[in-house]
């Protein structure tokens, strides 16, 4: 490797701009002529709107227009879509009901937008939003999965009677049945996985601008996905046809999954720039990103498990229900079906898995995929159960998952995925050998001594990520492909872009992307710029969320620049009267290997583009595309060992050790690895001990500020302690699996796992509040 | 936020005028609590007259057997000050937990009392201590001064200015926060005064604000230790219950940290 390339701890690019205040975020667009919009939402989470009075609104200072639900409909404005079709047991279609951008008839949940002011300034728009007057007639409203699926349950859409959107299994109920009836011993567990809001730093914005005369509009939008966003803008929802329309991303301050959607105030924005002939600014707040963001995860689940007097696992059967709030949100079908059950065999030889999984509509806002998503519910799921297991069957739960580990790869399980490649034996002795497991026995001895009760949990996850191949999706139900694409335009002078249709909002692809360019070609990463998040400047590409940015973006990167360095090498070979297949590529310069022959880089790219003496036939300029599909998910995996202290005075958790052990295959920056792994299991923690959504029963959110909503902060954190197990991942040139969503996978079960051994009661969920703790061990 | 106007007082006097000039006028300390609810419109004031820069608000005095604080001095001063650290350390310590940095820069122990937050930190201290509120109209004893969730003695218009704290012969503060928003969930303020009485005060925990705690008192007089606490069973009712600690874990709280407040305070 070079000092810039692949497996280089490079500083990264992009910090430069961040951390001197310099970066450009969507707010910081300001256009002549922009006026504001402001959200007039529902503070009831159902009601009937029977009617909306602007009349004094409209006469206020500085006011343009108060726009309406009825109005978006009128205009022929589409629906919010969901873009994965699930299909029900029964063989029927999910049950969508529709969700218009703002609600002519009917609010489903609190937060959902019925009308927008837009004025002259920010805050004469929320001066005249108070003064429209809006008529509700209450509805009752059913706030988690056990009031809506009850008999009698208020009804949130005709279409989904009971409320249930779909009612869909994977896996073989027979199979399972069977290895059920030969068990020695069956282990079951309840368990809930806790709603999450996503809290990106940057709340959602949006600024809109529709230019009359060339009948074009922009968008400035918080978007992990600016091409999808300007795909589903243009071909499902109307608003402006693809090729007049440009969508830019650009700084990103966070998405963890909550910026992949296109959502009602994006949508309005652009609607109504054109309404208004006026460029139009809306820049979310924490309340409404409370309110309105894609929240996540929110499962409840049984699940029981057969062994044999082995202890070697025979079955799984797992039933789950999973909240989708109010409306079907762009990913949400996906989520708890073919991101979570297929998820459900862990690292484990399980040779029979049945899962049930119910989804439904409550009165709370929509959720989608979040950090994880589907994978960190399935991981939490196994990963409680199987130390459930070893506390059942007295064994230790390190001995009882090496019983059952995967060993021999490919291994298909029964839940679609093919496990391309792993080795969890080494994850889970390098992080036993990190956290001296033997040792752990005595330490808890002492800790007694001093008051305190000590605990040690296990977590050895895997997830599939580098989201694709599109094939495969396409058969699962999925409406678009997962494929990524890159240009690579070497310039006249040498220096090299890189247009890439990944987009980063926090992940470093402006580092780690020119770092593969630099291995490859022997530049500096000065020499190279990332360009992304701008549909006018970047082909059409996917877009960056479930850790498939390097995986399927990188490698298309790769297939790239194979194309560029074929070219270069046929110029560097005539220039230099040498044979193509003697050229090879050293520090920034074509060679003829064994001699003292070379061409550098800025001499083959001038050559390229002045044309003088080129192969005969070939074409000037040095650009080349690639459009990349894999042939399989990547397959992550690890093990996570959390070792913590309970006050039993009080119930407060202390964590006295944290490690984890990663398989990302090969890392491009170790560095950006470890700030990946970092904040992951920040979201884990925060899952585990913290963060929780909380609706009361009328459907009020609870925690809809940081006053109630515990996000975490550094000292709610241990010190990561950090190590690697490398299997290279032979689906991709690189050999990379992708690092963003492990932490948060992995995290939460080896917390609640180290809470309960330290406590000696398994019923706790989460959050384990210091509350909740001090109840599982006082009664 | 709402359109409202800003003066910046120059003495208390002025302050005072100020005030009684606005139709609906907010006298505006460290801003800890009165900016954000401004900032959602859920308050409105005519007129916000700012106390922070007022000098004769601010500082620290220690005389006998007296600690004064003034009330615009913010809580990082007094976390920080030799001299209450010397007094009664337990008060620098608790000024030392409230909020965050940002919030102990800003954040003045008269705006905490005048707001009166059920999950302050300083009106533990005030009680326990048995502090002296004093305003530009009037002394009020600390048992006389809290009436209840944000509700205080102080009339409309009247002026913390300072807040003295009789020396204690030893004194602990023992604070549990909500993890959340870092505000006591329940704290504990046990003082044992120069002649021999305990007063232990409670924060965060009930439904009428702060609270002096009988049964902590009553063991500690007999037995100045943790362990005279461990007999002691605190009622659950009428203490606060939410999303962060029921009252049972609430009443847990309030004997717990009463013991972690005496092994502090020596």
């Amino acid at each position: 490797m070079g000092v810039e390339g692949i497996g280089a701890r490079v500083v990264r690019k992009e910090d430069r701009r961040f951390i001197t205040g310099q970066g450009r975020y969507v707010d910081d667009v300001k256009m002549v002529g922009m006026s504001y919009a402001h959200f007039i939402r529902s503070p009831h989470a159902h009601a009937k709107v029977k009617g909306i009075d602007s009349t004094e609104a409209m006469k206020m200072p500085g006011v343009i227009a108060v726009l309406t639900g009825q109005q978006i409909v009128d205009d022929k404005v589409g629906n919010l879509i969901c873009g994965w079709a699930i299909t029900s047991k029964d063989g029927s279609p999910m049950k969508m009901g529709a969700w218009p951008a703002m609600a002519p008839e009917t609010v489903r949940f609190v937060g959902q937008a019925v009308a927008v002011v837009i004025a002259e300034t920010k805050n004469q728009a929320k001066d005249a939003a108070e003064a429209v007057v809006v008529d509700y007639e209450e509805l009752p409203a059913a706030a988690d999965i056990k009031a809506a699926i009850k008999p009698g349950a208020p009804q949130l859409h005709p279409e989904a009677p009971g409320n249930i959107v779909y009612d869909w299994h994977l896996g073989d109920e027979a199979a399972v049945k069977d290895a059920f009836s030969k068990a020695a011993n069956v282990v079951t567990l309840d368990l809930t996985n806790n709603r999450l809001v996503p809290n990106a730093m940057e709340p959602r914005a949006a600024v809109a601008h529709y230019d009359q005369a060339e009948e074009h509009y922009t968008l400035y939008t918080t978007s992990q996905n600016p091409h999808v966003a300007r795909l589903v803008l243009s071909a499902f929802y109307n608003i402006a046809p693809e090729h007049k329309l440009r969508v830019i991303a650009p700084d990103v301050g966070g998405g963890f999954g909550s910026k992949i959607y296109i959502y009602p105030e994006e949508m309005v924005a652009l609607w109504a720039s054109k309404k208004v002939n006026r460029p139009v600014k809306w820049t979310g707040d924490r309340s409404e990103a409370f309110l309105t963001d894609a929240h996540g995860r929110d499962h409840v689940s049984k699940a029981e498990m057969a062994f044999d007097k082995d202890n070697k696992i025979l079955g799984l059967r797992v039933k789950t229900h999973a909240n989708f709030g109010a409306y079907m949100s762009l990913f949400s079908s996906a989520v708890p079906t073919y991101l979570y059950a297929t998820l459900l065999s862990g690292q484990y030889v399980i040779p029979a898995i049945y899962a049930e999984v119910i989804g439904v509509y409550t009165n709370t806002t929509p959720v989608d995929a979040y950090r994880g998503a589907g994978r960190p519910e399935a991981s939490y799921l196994i990963e409680r159960m199987m130390e459930t297991a070893a506390r059942q069957l007295k064994v230790d739960p390190a001995e009882l998952r090496k019983k059952n580990f995967i060993t021999t790869f490919p291994y298909q399980t029964p839940v679609i995925m093919a496990y391309d490649i792993g080795d969890f034996h080494a994850s889970i002795d390098a992080a036993m050998k990190a956290i001296d497991y033997a040792g752990f026995p005595a330490r808890k001895a002492k800790a007694k001594a001093d008051g305190k009760l000590r605990g040690i949990g296990l977590s050895c996850y895997i997830e599939a990520c580098g989201i694709a191949p599109s094939k495969a999706v396409g058969s699962l139900g999925a409406g678009v492909g997962l494929w990524e694409s890159a240009e690579i335009r070497v310039n006249p002078v040498g220096t090299i872009e890189v247009l890439t249709g990944s987009h980063s909002h926090g992940q470093g692809h402006e580092t780690t992307f020119c770092q593969i360019i630099a291995e490859r070609l022997g530049v500096p990463i000065s020499q190279v710029s990332i360009v992304h998040g701008d549909t006018d400047k970047v082909q059409f590409g996917m877009g960056t969320y479930g850790s498939r940015s390097l995986a399927v973006g990188g490698t298309a990167i790769v297939k790239a620049m194979e194309k560029v360095e074929a070219k270069a090498k046929k110029i560097a070979a005539h220039a230099l009267e040498a044979s193509e297949s003697d050229i090879v590529i050293e520090n920034g310069e074509f060679k003829v290997t064994g001699t003292d022959k070379s061409i550098a880089l800025p001499m083959v790219a001038l050559a390229a583009y002045t044309a003088h003496n080129l192969p005969d036939g070939m074409e000037p300029g040095l650009k080349e595309t690639a459009f990349y599909d894999p042939t399989n998910f990547t397959f992550p995996a690890g093990a996570y060992i959390c070792e913590l202290e309970v006050d039993p005075g009080t119930g407060k958790t202390s964590f006295v050790n944290f490690v984890a052990a990663d398989d990302f295959g090969r890392l491009i920056n170790p560095m950006i690895v470890e700030g990946q792994v970092h904040g992951g299991l920040a979201q884990g923690i925060g899952q585990a001990l913290l963060e929780g959504a909380v609706y009361d029963d009328t459907g009020q959110l609870v925690t809809a500020s940081f006053m109630d909503y515990t996000m975490p902060r550094a000292d709610d954190l241990p010190s990561f302690q950090l190590s690697h197990t490398t299997t290279l991942c032979p689906g991709n040139p690189l050999g990379v699996k992708g690092c963003g969503e492990a932490g948060a996978i992995g995290a939460s079960a080896a917390v609640i796992n180290a809470i309960t051994d330290a406590i000696g009661n398994n019923k706790l969920e989460m959050p384990a509040t210091p509350d909740r703790v001090w109840h599982a061990i006082h009664g | 936020m709402y359109e409202t106007n800003y003066h910046r007082a120059s003495s208390v006097a002025d302050a005072a005028a100020t005030f009684a000039k606005g139709a609906e006028s907010k006298f505006l300390a460290g801003g800890q609590t009165l900016l954000p609810v401004m900032k959602q419109r859920l308050a409105a004031p005519s007129d916000v007259i700012d106390l922070s820069k007022v000098q004769e608000m601010i500082g620290i005095e220690v005389s006998g057997d007296t600690v004064t604080i003034k009330a615009a001095t913010p809580h990082y001063d007094v976390a920080q000050s030799d001299a209450v650290k010397k007094a009664i350390p337990a008060l620098a310590k608790l000024a030392s937990e409230i909020g965050d940095p940002a919030v102990r820069y800003r954040g003045t122990i008269g705006g905490s009392l005048a707001n009166n937050d059920p999950a302050a930190d300083y009106p533990a201290a005030v009680l326990a201590l048995g502090a002296v509120v004093k305003t530009n109209k009037r002394s009020i004893a600390a048992e006389d001064f809290f009436k209840g969730l944000f509700s205080t003695a102080l009339e409309d218009g009247e002026i913390i200015t300072a807040v003295s704290f009789p020396v204690p012969a030893k004194a602990g503060y023992a604070k549990f926060p909500n993890p959340a928003s870092r505000f006591a969930l329940t704290g504990v303020f046990v003082a044992k005064t120069k002649s021999g009485d305990v007063r232990v005060a409670a924060t965060g925990a009930s439904q009428s604000g702060v609270m002096r705690v009988a049964p902590i008192e009553q063991a500690l007089k007999a037995n100045w230790a943790a362990s005279a606490l461990d007999s002691v069973t605190i009622p659950a009712s009428g203490l606060l219950a939410d999303i962060h600690g029921s009252a049972d874990y609430r009443a847990n709280l309030v004997k717990v940290m009463g013991q972690r407040a005496v092994t502090a305070a020596g």
